[in-house]
């Protein structure tokens, strides 16, 4: 064969892979945050209450929780967040949705790609087939290391074009979403225990809230003692950990520069103008500005620009174009 | 794991001459499994079977919600066929095709063969897929049938015959490739030992024949294969090929006509489509052309395609020489158009709308396997000396009611292979379906998929029956190996 352009992406493809590189996300962070949950609780004073509901908040899916489960045990929300297959953000449902996705675009990823997202498949049937998983920690952990694993294998596997910045397109915008989701819950729990404040307890609820996204021990290299207020600025506004919105947000801007061929700085559609909005936001903010102004509404704000960009990405690249003028004639 | 105690019995067995007699070409085969240690087999097979799975190379059970994918059965022990029994398939093969490609082209442009009355008008025009749409189409070289899985078998006394031609949308090659990346890994002395020629240029081959089909002089065809999407049985093989050839895999909601052309829609607009290799059945191709109710195809395409501003392979229409009443004229069809009595043979079938052959059938229906004119994969059958009384009545009735559909041919005692079936091997019941491909020349796949009945004793090789499949050996000819073959034929 002689050589050619590269291969043209199918809207419909890019929106499988997009989705895929978001559910894969979103599975582990919610075996993040049940894992750390988990441990955390191991470590509570006794009679400090129910601390399952702050996870079942991080997720968005409260109102469908109380009215189907109830009460916050542990039983209940480990199921509703792990197996639950009525609840689309479920470990279970993500895994099937994202296998579903990678399936129909087999031709497109590595099969390496392919087969451990199906090995993920597996693991969850298997582990969902039991009554509740008795090594709870270690279903967490195994999941957790499938998904990174599945993002290793993409990266090393796949030639990083079109498709693959898609992948990472979905996943860094999930990752963004899911870590401001965190500290939004996170922060507003944690804050008002003055009376913890100092305590031992209070340095191992805010361990818990690093590990839960992994970033116990780049924070402690970076800023030393636990604060909250630095905790946040890590966790936003960190331009080199993985998992703080900043870089996420600036890894979404770089891949869509790649998709659109646009040059840095500039934009071509709606999507790339959000993202690019949002980086710079993101770059020039400062914690104690933020801080100052109100960490809620800018947590708030956060998700919406967030959720928008990703109504900018279906129009722009995934939504079925209209027919060219000709076609009527 | 030995052969010591296998018994080939009364029939064909494609091992063995006679218990513990190897034919020449299995000897070496034979003593390699033989030498093997106890359970090196098995765990062999287990492995490759967890591979499978993990693979995520199954199939879907239609009908079946529980467990809806299921890996194909996949048995260890190859099915060899020596390289003077090769040629003789292929040039059957090749006549046959060629044959048929004529028969389709005549049928939608002059009619001669029916004018000359060698087949009788109604039966074609009759027939469930013959496709009026498609009368005065012009396809390159006119080819009609581009991908073709011949299925042959063999009876008692060795013969091979054709049992059926699967012109339309003919499936199972992807297994004939992965089964034999699993095979080179077991036994990769024998392969050069014995010769055996490569399958993987397929995907080289087909994707060379889709290109040369392409309208007009387009410097780099794009070519793309056309699938129902992820809930078919044969996704697998549709995604496999499709990456093998590095075309794009596309769904009928991926493509569009505009202009008259045919494009897909991609995340930088839409770009055009010269080749399609569609595994959807006529059906489903163009609501505007066929079934109005599809959501599957994409509309205006039968208009592009007539227009030849795209190619489809394979062409609309053909599956009309695949119905199974048409299929007992071949023999005079390749009469007809090559001037030569047909290399390969028929199974002797039965029409249901001759009264004679009506009454016979419908007497002997304990003896006969049934077959309605139209369906595939086992479905719609009736395998006389496995059924019950309330079968063959409700078949009766079928037939009765309408004759025209309804096809019967005798219960072939099929060539067996030994499989393994818990700690030791049993003869199983195979056939063999090879794969032709057909653009400005024929080119046959030096390979084919065996289909094993795993059951025993049953004759129904169909994977959504609960068949299997072995690998394929076909041997190059060279001179130290044609020296014990003249047993065979």
């Amino acid at each position: 064969m002689t050589t050619s352009r590269p291969k043209p992406l199918l809207s419909r493809v890019a929106d499988s892979v997009y989705w895929m590189g978001r559910y894969t996300e979103r599975a582990e962070n919610v075996a993040r945050f049940i894992g750390v949950n988990q441990n955390l609780m191991l470590d509570s004073p006794r009679g400090s209450g129910d601390q399952w509901q702050p996870i079942v908040d991080t997720s968005g899916d409260r109102a469908a929780f109380l009215n189907r489960y109830g009460a916050a045990t542990k039983e209940n929300v480990v199921r509703f967040l792990a197996f639950d297959a009525e609840n689309p953000n479920s470990i279970c449902s993500c895994i099937l949705a994202a296998r579903e996705n990678a399936r129909s675009v087999r031709d497109t990823i590595s099969s390496e790609m392919w087969e451990q997202i199906n090995k993920l498949y597996l693991l969850i049937t298997d582990e969902s087939r039991k009554p509740l998983p008795e090594g709870l920690t270690e279903f967490c952990h195994n999941v957790r290391m499938a998904c990174h694993l599945f993002q290793g294998i993409t990266h090393a596997t796949m030639s990083h074009n079109e498709a693959w910045h898609f992948i990472r397109l979905g996943g860094m915008l999930e990752r963004a979403d899911k870590t401001t989701r965190m500290l939004d819950v996170k922060y507003f729990i944690l804050l008002p225990s003055v009376t913890d404040v100092g305590t031992p307890y209070d340095d191992i609820q805010w361990a818990a809230v690093l590990k839960s996204v992994s970033g116990f021990e780049m924070y402690r290299k970076r800023f030393g003692r636990i604060s909250p207020d630095r905790i946040v600025e890590f966790l936003l506004l960190d331009s080199e950990f993985p998992r703080a919105v900043r870089y996420c947000i600036g890894l979404a801007d770089l891949s869509l520069h790649s998709i659109t061929g646009t040059r840095p700085g500039a934009f071509s559609c709606a999507s790339e103008q959000r993202v690019g909005m949002l980086r710079s936001e993101l770059d020039y903010a400062q914690a104690e500005s933020i801080l100052k102004s109100g960490l809620h509404e800018f947590f708030d704000a956060l998700e919406t620009k967030v959720n928008t960009i990703d109504e900018c990405i279906l129009g722009d690249f995934f939504a079925q174009k209209p027919q060219s003028a000709n076609a009527a004639a | 794991m030995h052969f010591s105690s296998y018994d080939p019995q009364s029939f064909y067995d494609e091992m063995f001459a006679c218990a513990g007699k190897p034919r020449q070409h299995a000897r070496l085969l034979v003593e390699t499994v033989e030498a093997l240690s106890d359970g090196h087999l098995l765990r062999y097979k287990h492995a490759a079977e967890r591979l499978l799975l993990q693979m995520g190379i199954t199939f879907n059970v239609y009908g079946d919600s529980a467990g809806t994918e299921r890996i194909f059965p996949f048995d260890l022990i190859p099915r060899i066929v020596p390289a003077d029994e090769w040629d003789h398939i292929e040039r059957g093969l090749k006549q046959r095709v060629h044959a048929l490609n004529a028969f389709i082209d005549d049928i939608y442009h002059d009619q001669k063969i029916l004018r000359d009355n060698v087949i009788p008008r109604d039966v074609v025009l009759s027939a469930v897929s013959y496709r009026k749409q498609c009368h005065g189409l012009n396809p390159p070289w006119s080819v009609w049938c581009h991908v073709t899985g011949t299925d042959l078998v063999r009876d008692r006394d060795g013969v091979y015959y054709v049992l059926e031609d699967n012109l339309r949308v003919p499936s199972g090659v992807s297994y004939v490739l992965e089964n034999r990346e699993v095979l080179k890994t077991i036994f990769p002395a024998l392969f050069e030992a014995l010769s055996v020629r490569p399958v993987n240029d397929y995907p080289s081959h087909l994707l060379e024949m889709l290109e040369s089909i392409a309208p007009g002089a387009a410097a780099h065809p794009s070519v793309v294969l056309l699938t129902p999407g992820i809930y078919n049985s044969a996704y697998f093989e549709h995604s496999f090929l499709a990456q093998q050839m590095g075309v794009q895999l596309v769904e009928g909601r991926d493509l569009v006509v505009d202009g008259g052309r045919v494009f897909m829609r991609t995340t930088k607009g839409l770009e055009r489509v010269d080749v399609i290799y569609r595994r959807i059945d006529d059906d489903f191709l163009d609501p505007e052309a066929f079934r109005a109710d599809s959501v599957l195809g994409v509309p205006g395409l039968m208009a592009a395609y007539r227009n030849g501003r795209v190619a489809l392979a394979n062409a609309p229409g053909n599956g009309v020489a695949d119905d199974k009443v048409i299929y007992a004229y071949v023999p005079e069809i390749i009469r007809y158009y090559e001037g030569a009595d047909a290399i390969l043979p028929n199974v002797p079938t039965y029409l249901c709308w001759r009264d004679s052959d009506r009454a016979y059938v419908l007497e002997h229906l304990a003896e006969l396997v049934v077959k309605s004119a139209n369906e595939s994969g086992g479905y719609g059958m009736l395998v006389g000396p496995h059924s019950t009384v309330q079968q063959q009545q409700e078949f009766a009735a079928k037939i009765q009611a309408n004759p025209r559909n309804y096809i019967a041919q005798p219960t072939l005692a099929l060539s067996r292979v030994p499989t393994i079936v818990g700690d030791h091997f049993e003869g199983r019941h195979v056939d063999l379906r090879p794969y032709i491909l057909c653009g400005k020349d024929i080119w046959v796949l030096p390979g084919g998929l065996t289909r094993v009945a795993m059951t025993k004793g049953s004759l129904v090789v169909n994977s959504s029956q609960g068949g299997g499949s072995k690998d394929t050996w076909v041997q190059a000819a060279s001179p130290d190996l044609q020296g014990g073959q003249q047993q065979q034929q």
